[in-house]
């Protein structure tokens, strides 16, 4: 049984409402120290506004929540102590260079000019920025700007640290690298709650997910738990040679030990109960001498977990907007 | 760089400098975003643009246009009119607080401040502190091409100082209204036009052009309430000689009274933006 301290934050029964739009309709969210919560949901689910409220920038209407034990609406200043915050808002100023924008964030969070100096370059250094210091923060790429942006909010050495849809419109690459980044966050000891509408992502990172759709979390768990229940993973195979095709289709049906499906010319796709399959699967076709040009092992997609869960699509509109 | 090495080379967490809460912090935080609003200032000169054409093209309109007919000399006009556009502009010059404010609240800086353990105030207190080099070059070039027409100060300089002070102090306090405006709009633009709006009628209501004497009477009512009026009195007492007790006096309420009642509201409304 965990103390209600071990919790770096906790949420009850927000309700936040704008208008007549109601972005937050009772959610409950929590992560134990050291942990990554993801929240993942489609566009529009209330993602945002919880994150916006965990980090004092919004009052809920009702429901109370906690920042290292901390109310953020009647101690936020502590909150705010606490906190770092990365996001579609919260963003670093364009026309400051790399450097100008840490120290100014340091001097603000009460470092001497000395210090906030140094942490700024310690950042910059760390994020591969040390280059780019100097330069205005227009002029930086995507992913540049993304790593300053969260090079800002770890100024002040947060506990815990928010990262709002962190790698929305990053490339592949750039988003492992913010992977890497989340991770080594995580092991030096900070709490993360990262929003995001990638299965795969919050698979990747997450301690324990929790599903938001219309203002309400609609399942919590492990990724594997989830995945449970969202169904099984499937692989999915296309043999270099199409005339082979027939005997990749005999491995996966003895390997898997269900009917593969063809869903398109030249590709099968067949449920697996677990990882392992993978493995012999590909040991097999290696074995047959069955060149692939793709080949992979696929969670199932955030629309289908939502399909599981609700029964209706992630990218379907919702009556309700954030 | 990997993430194993970047790992490894994590600042430790403890140990280290970390934010604490040191005294005057307002002012000292006010300071910093201060700076900031300065280093973009001077990072994009465009935006001095106004603050260095308008004064130039306002005395050229105004002395070799109309001078000749209003006063039949253009250059007892220009010391007439000068430190009356030295008002105008520099209040011309403080709309642009609120519309970079709209700007940055729009673009999410804001949040950011917002989220720090900073005063709800200091981003804003910054906003207008940094914008005071604005002002003070628009004087300074409005005085260096007035010298070169012809302009003379007709008392001492630490008068005209005294009349450039005030006129800043004024600005200062119209500045918050720009803020009000900035934080409750909807996008710069809307600032920009809604200013003007309000600053036309208080600028050009008032003796900077002609004597208050040649207006009709309820323009002339309009002059004897308008602060503006008392300030550009009370800056041609100090600049070219007259009665100046009264105006700057008044003028001195104006300021505290509009700070008083704006600064607040301007707060209040950025708490309470969503």
């Amino acid at each position: 049984m965990l103390g209600a301290m071990s919790y770096a934050f906790e949420a009850e029964g927000l309700v936040k409402r704008f208008g007549t739009t109601t972005a937050l309709a009772g959610i409950d969210l929590a992560a134990r120290r050291g942990t990554v919560l993801g929240v993942l949901g489609p566009n529009g689910a209330g993602k945002t506004t919880a994150v916006r409220i965990l980090a004092t920038l919004l009052r809920p209407d009702s429901g109370r929540a906690t920042v290292g034990g901390h109310d953020v609406v009647r101690d936020a200043g502590q909150v705010r102590r606490l906190i770092g915050l990365t996001g579609q808002y919260a963003s670093v100023d364009e026309d400051l260079t790399g450097t100008q924008n840490l120290v100014l964030i340091g001097r603000l969070l009460d470092l001497s000019r000395r210090d906030a100096r140094a942490r700024a370059a310690e950042l910059l250094a760390w994020f591969d920025l040390t280059e780019a210091a100097g330069r205005p923060a227009k002029t930086y790429s995507g992913g540049m700007r993304r790593r300053l942006d969260l090079a800002a909010s770890l100024v002040g050495r947060p506990d815990v640290i928010y990262l709002d849809e962190p790698t929305t419109g990053l490339d592949p690459a750039k988003r492992e690298e913010m992977w890497g980044v989340v991770r080594s966050l995580v092991d030096d000891g900070s709490t993360v709650l990262l929003t995001t509408q990638y299965l795969d992502e919050a698979d990747a990172l997450a301690d324990e997910i929790s599903v938001i759709d219309h203002g309400r979390v609609i399942a919590h768990g492990t990724p594997g738990e989830l995945k449970r229940i969202a169904g099984s993973q499937t692989i999915v195979v296309r043999p270099t040679d199409p005339e082979r095709i027939g005997e990749v289709a005999d491995i996966l049906r003895a390997g898997a030990g269900a009917e593969p499906e063809l869903p398109r010319p030249g590709l099968l796709t067949v449920p697996v109960e677990n990882d392992a399959v993978f493995t012999a699967v590909v040991r097999r076709l290696d074995d047959a001498g069955i060149g692939v040009v793709e080949l992979a092992l696929r969670l199932p997609s955030l629309d289908e977990v939502f399909f599981t869960l609700t029964g209706h699509g992630a990218e379907e509109p919702t009556e309700v907007a954030a | 760089m990997t993430t194993t090495t970047r790992a490894a080379a994590t600042p430790p967490r403890t140990g280290a400098p970390r934010a604490g809460a040191r005294p005057f912090g307002l002012a000292r935080h006010s300071l910093a975003l201060a700076g900031r609003s300065l280093i973009k200032t001077l990072r994009t000169p465009e935006q001095l643009l106004d603050v260095t054409l308008q004064p130039v093209v306002f005395v050229v309109i105004f002395v070799y246009l109309l001078g000749g007919a209003i006063s039949g000399s253009q250059h007892a006009y220009l010391e007439f009119l000068l430190p009356a556009i030295m008002v105008q502009t520099v209040l011309f010059a403080s709309i642009a607080t609120g519309v970079s404010l709209n700007t940055d609240v729009e673009k999410g800086v804001f949040d950011r401040f917002r989220s720090l353990p900073i005063a709800r105030s200091a981003p804003l207190v910054g906003s207008v502190v940094g914008d005071l080099v604005r002002f003070v070059v628009c004087i300074a070039v409005l005085f260096a091409f007035g010298y070169a027409i012809g302009f003379r100060i007709g008392t001492d300089p630490l008068s005209t100082l005294a009349a450039c002070l005030l006129t800043i102090a004024f600005a200062f306090a119209v500045s918050w209204i720009g803020v009000l405006l900035g934080v409750l709009m909807r996008s710069p633009g809307a600032v920009q036009g809604t200013a003007f709006l309000l600053l036309f009628p208080l600028t050009f209501g008032t003796n900077m052009m002609v004597p208050t004497d040649t207006l009709p009477g309820w323009l002339q009512w309009w002059v004897g309430v308008n602060p503006v009026a008392d300030v550009m009195e009370a800056a041609r007492g100090l600049i070219i000689g007259g009665p100046v007790a009264g105006p700057v006096t008044r003028s001195l309420l104006w300021t505290v009274a509009i700070i008083a009642v704006f600064a607040p509201l301007a707060v209040r409304a950025y708490r309470r933006r969503a």
